[in-house]
């Protein structure tokens, strides 16, 4: 129930953690997603490739309440549409988010960054009273040992590297207790290693929850090992194993023949 | 690196600040009291006056860091809450003129009976009494900033938008406020004050105490802004301020602290506007006119941005520059306080606060250029 989903063979029968339904989305009559349906089973961990344009990032700002879909609708765990709810009530169901660029709060230390990502009652009046409790200094410090960002704590998050960056979002996104982790091209800008790394934490953080990767980088698909969607002009134009996909003529055609 | 040195300096002066603020006014209300007029240290009665002036602008710049240093809420109509909150006690202080007014009308205001009207308004009725008054001067600023925000920040406007309209918002006022109709006293505002709480405020002793309240006052919000800032609630503020989209898909709802922390700030102002007026001695339209407000943003400026103690320095200093600078070349102010401006943008982004600790690493530098060698070197943040 775990990392070793077989490769395409996501349950049929149980419902979809997040169930995407006939989406589309335009800007100025260019169709960034066209008729988008796509269903994400709970515990899997998903990539999804596609050329630039493709509708990717579109993509997960519909999910995540940026972006309102013209026509469509986003289940999340069966019953809740995510299209008539804002950014902050999707993040506080559980969902996730990590952007292309890393987006930490660069003026406030490592520590203060994992704490203003623990899960809590976001509310105003709440925050004005909270305190910092031992289980959450805890929590912190157990979040900043997964990311390996323990002996940077009292750093400013803008003095990391990049790939520390990533990481520390990366331990933002888990100190929110997500149930679903959108991750856009985790890895951008990564050296070898920090790529490995970087796919390992992934597949572990997969064990209990759900992961949608979108990505660019070829080897770290093949190294995640997981179910792909291959997205063309805003739908799915391919599903499958990697090497599935990229059998496909249409696929090689689009994106990887090039 | 700095920004460490820097919150060590913050800290160490956060206790001094209400301190040196409260000793002060306090040293120099004795000062005035207490000693002969004639004997050399004694302080005259415009300095307490001017003072007081000050310590309530202060506590306008400090509502004002607030939104824009730790929340990136650059508002340019900050003087509207500020004159909202000197109108109610304005009203206050000339109900208690009574029959001693030009007319000797028990009710009306002279402008009013100047006016020809035969009854107050509606919207002064209970202005006689202080706690009323004192309700308006909170309420009154708070509710403007309540609506006005809960429409703005609900529409994400954001940045110079946000700049705009709040310029925008002090003008309209401005404009309304000259109206005679509008029953504030037009054009001439309101004047002619004679007592606050049964005190002469031509007596000394009663300048004194306004000047110590309003130091209490400042020194009461500085050390509760503070204490908000280094909370985890300030951390969220701080996050909103730096990376807004990032704190939204974390779960936070932007809006509403933006709409908490605008209203709270709007309080601020209206209270330090309430407290300015009865030791100004006036309050008219004018100080609606948003070169007030932008005025309020350069004290910011030049004190730093997002420190709390900068902008109570920055508005004592930039006020006191102004005094002496009107005093001698009048003409000259206002090219000289925006050149104050051009050059802190430039030279001095942190303000005359953000002065000491990047001496420190100036130093720092020079030393190591001679060639000591230094092991901490300046990390840069990528982008």
């Amino acid at each position: 129930m775990n990392t070793s989903h077989p490769i395409g063979a996501a349950p049929e029968y149980t419902q979809p953690l997040l169930y995407l339904d006939g989406v589309t989305v335009s800007f100025d009559g260019f169709r960034a997603l066209n008729a988008l349906s796509l269903m994400i089973a709970p515990q899997e961990m998903r990539a999804v490739i596609g050329p630039n344009g493709a509708g990717k990032t579109t993509m997960m700002d519909v999910i995540t309440g940026k972006t309102r879909p013209d026509t469509g609708s986003v289940f999340f765990r069966g019953n809740t549409d995510l299209t008539q709810l804002d950014e902050a009530a999707i993040a506080n169901l559980g969902i996730g988010r990590k952007f292309q660029k890393p987006t930490v709060f660069e003026n406030q230390s490592v520590y203060d960054n994992v704490l203003l990502a623990l899960k809590t009652d976001r509310r105003p009046a709440k925050i004005l009273m909270a305190g910092e409790s031992q289980n959450e200094r805890d929590r912190i410090e157990e979040i900043l040992g997964i990311v390996k960002l323990t002996a940077r704590r009292h750093r400013l998050a803008g003095e990391l590297s990049h790939g520390q960056k990533q990481w520390l979002e990366i331990g933002m996104l888990l100190a929110q207790e997500p149930q679903l982790l959108l991750v856009d091209e985790p890895v951008a800008g990564m050296t070898d290693a920090e790529t490995d790394a970087t796919a390992e934490l992934l597949r572990e953080i997969n064990k209990t929850r759900t992961v949608v990767v979108v990505e660019h980088d070829m080897t770290f698909v093949r190294a995640l090992d997981v179910k792909v969607t291959v997205l063309h002009e805003g739908s799915v134009l391919a599903e499958g194993s990697l090497d599935h996909v990229s059998s496909d003529t249409r696929v090689i055609e689009v994106y990887l023949g090039r | 690196m700095i920004a460490e040195k820097l919150g060590l300096f913050r800290s160490r002066l956060g206790w001094i600040v209400p301190l040196i603020i409260m000793g002060g006014t306090l040293l120099v209300a004795a000062l005035n009291l207490l000693l002969p007029p004639d004997a050399a240290l004694h302080v005259p009665g415009y300095v307490i006056a001017l003072l007081g002036k000050y310590l309530c602008y202060a506590l306008l710049a400090l509502s004002l860091d607030l939104v824009w240093g730790y929340v990136g809420i650059l508002s340019l109509g900050h003087g509207a809450f500020f004159a909202l909150g000197g109108y109610a006690m304005g009203m206050y202080l000339m109900r208690q003129i009574g029959t001693r007014g030009v007319y000797g009308n028990p009710v009306l205001p002279d402008f009013m009976v100047f006016l020809n009207w035969q009854e107050l308004p509606w919207y002064w009725y209970g202005f006689d009494h202080f706690a009323v008054a004192l309700l308006m001067m909170a309420l009154a600023p708070g509710l403007l900033a309540f609506v006005f925000g809960f429409l703005a920040f609900r529409s994400r406007v954001t940045g110079v938008y946000l700049s705009i309209i709040t310029q925008a918002l002090t003008y309209a006022l401005l404009l309304a406020f000259f109206r005679n109709d509008m029953g504030f006293g037009g054009n001439n505002g309101l004047t002619d004050f004679k007592e606050i709480l049964g005190a002469d405020l031509q007596l000394a002793g009663t300048k004194a105490c306004l000047l110590l309240a309003s130091a209490a006052l400042l020194s009461g919000f500085y050390l509760f802004c503070r204490r908000m800032t280094r909370s985890r609630f300030g951390k969220v503020l701080v996050a909103v301020r730096d990376a807004e989209s990032r704190a939204r898909f974390l779960g936070y709802r932007v809006e509403s602290y933006k709409l908490v922390v605008f209203t709270f700030s709007a309080v601020m102002a209206g209270l330090a506007g309430a407290l300015y007026v009865p030791q100004v001695g006036i309050i008219n339209p004018g100080e609606f006119d948003p070169a007030n407000s932008i005025e309020a943003v350069v004290w910011v400026a030049v004190g730093g941005r997002g420190t709390l103690v900068g902008p109570i320095i920055g508005a004592i200093l930039v006020n006191f520059g102004k005094t002496i600078f009107t005093g001698v070349l009048p003409e000259l102010w206002l090219f000289a306080l925006g050149g104050l401006f051009v050059f802190v943008t430039l030279f001095m982004p942190k303000g005359v606060v953000g002065l000491w600790p990047s001496l420190m690493a100036r130093l720092a530098q020079m030393r190591e250029r001679l060639g000591y060698q230094q092991p901490q070197h300046q990390p840069e943040a990528e982008e």
